[in-house]
């Protein structure tokens, strides 16, 4: 029973510590939990399809037909949280001054959540279709006992409550400093399913450069431990990454922290024209 | 352009790789509710093959290497396959991550 919570619980954090910091960056855009709903939703969907022919996913392009779909999966979750705080570098203050009435900012607003449900959706497909083949197999097909099929919900449960309370942590963070919080959160967040998007790309034959290992910290940190599961989720932490891994995941950090800065400074230069 | 470009990609890559399917060596692993088989998985080094894994067992299982940097889950009585493009000669530790007690080792030579 411990066994089946303890798994359950780590699968659903993964992805759970993702959508509290989306929720937390899309704070005062109205009908936003319709978008992260939806979502949710079709994160699910597609995580039960997935699940459903993962042979088939498997066996597609000569065996990379899983790792391009989760390289794939990533890459549209890194471009739309680059887009995302690349928009917030320019309305963020907007947002957080509670001027969000402002016709422009409440139509981009929308697109922002849409986009960002595409990332919670993203974040569901990605972790949920190993959650849904070990609830399956344990809850559907009746072959376990009742006190695995508990745990294993009861671990799903928690892990439900644990990302809500640290989405609460995050949304008490004063409006002020609660989007340069979020912002920092999804520059490394984004750098790390870019470096474990270049990985899934290293594994399927397609990018065949700096494969080598530049380190290994699995004996400070090893990555299945729960601090190096926490710090995976969040900031891509791997305890042997390679040089490829490390290049993507320092040139994404460039890239956003460029991109934000030339925004609002954009948005400096429209306020004082105006 | 970059979907045309992706296309283009996958589309090369499939091709290529069905060329070579033939001739890939396929090394078959048995996972069953907590026990990997073999213990010691041989596979050769500097070269393609495919990791042919089943589960045999009544409970889902994930194949896992750290070292390998490789996952699968497998539902029960389902049985999938990882292939690897070139591993350099070496021992890499393999565990399930449903059963943490079960461990294995791949052996490339």
């Amino acid at each position: 029973m411990i066994g089946a919570f303890v798994i359950a619980f780590r699968e659903v954090i993964e992805a759970g510590l993702i959508i509290s910091i989306v929720l937390a960056a899309t704070r005062g855009i109205p009908g936003r939990m319709r978008w992260v709903l939806l979502g949710v939703a079709g994160g699910l969907g597609g995580a039960a399809l997935v699940a459903l022919f993962a042979e088939r996913i498997s066996d597609a392009f000569e065996g990379s037909g899983q790792d391009l779909l989760n390289a794939a999966v990533l890459i549209v979750a890194v471009l739309l949280l680059i887009w995302h705080n690349t928009w917030m570098s320019k309305h963020g203050r907007e947002m957080a001054g509670e001027l969000r009435a402002a016709g422009e900012a409440v139509r981009s607003g929308q697109r922002e959540a849409a986009a960002l449900a595409i990332v919670v959706g993203a974040a569901i497909l990605r972790e949920g279709a190993e959650l849904v083949l070990f609830l399956y197999g344990l809850v559907a097909s009746g072959t376990s006992g009742a006190d695995i099929q508990f745990g294993a919900l009861a671990g799903v449960g928690t892990g439900v409550l644990l990302s809500a309370v640290s989405y609460l942590g995050l949304a008490s963070i004063p409006a002020r400093y609660v989007f340069t919080v979020t912002s920092v959160l999804i520059t490394f967040l984004a750098a790390g399913l870019a470096s474990q998007a270049a990985q899934f790309l290293a594994n399927a034959g397609v990018v065949d450069i700096l494969g080598h290992t530049v380190w290994n910290s699995s004996g400070l940190i090893a990555e299945n431990s729960w601090t190096g599961r926490v710090l995976h989720a969040l900031v891509g932490y791997t305890d042997r990454p390679t040089a490829l891994q490390l290049a993507i995941y320092i040139a994404t950090i460039v890239v956003m922290v460029v991109l934000m800065q030339w925004a609002s400074a954009d948005k400096r230069r429209a306020v004082r024209t105006a | 352009m970059i979907a045309r470009f992706a296309a283009a990609a996958l589309l090369s890559l499939s091709a290529g790789a069905a060329a070579r399917a033939d001739d890939m060596p396929v090394i078959k692993v048995e996972m069953r509710d907590g026990v990997i088989l073999p213990a010691l998985i041989e596979v050769p080094a500097n070269t393609r093959f495919k990791l042919e894994i089943a589960n045999t067992g009544q409970s889902p299982v994930e194949f896992e290497s750290l070292e390998l940097k490789r996952e699968k889950a497998l539902a029960a009585g389902s049985t999938s396959g990882i292939v690897f493009r070139t591993l350099d000669p070496g021992s890499y530790d393999v565990f399930d991550d449903f059963h943490p007690e079960a461990k294995a080792k791949l052996v490339a030579k």
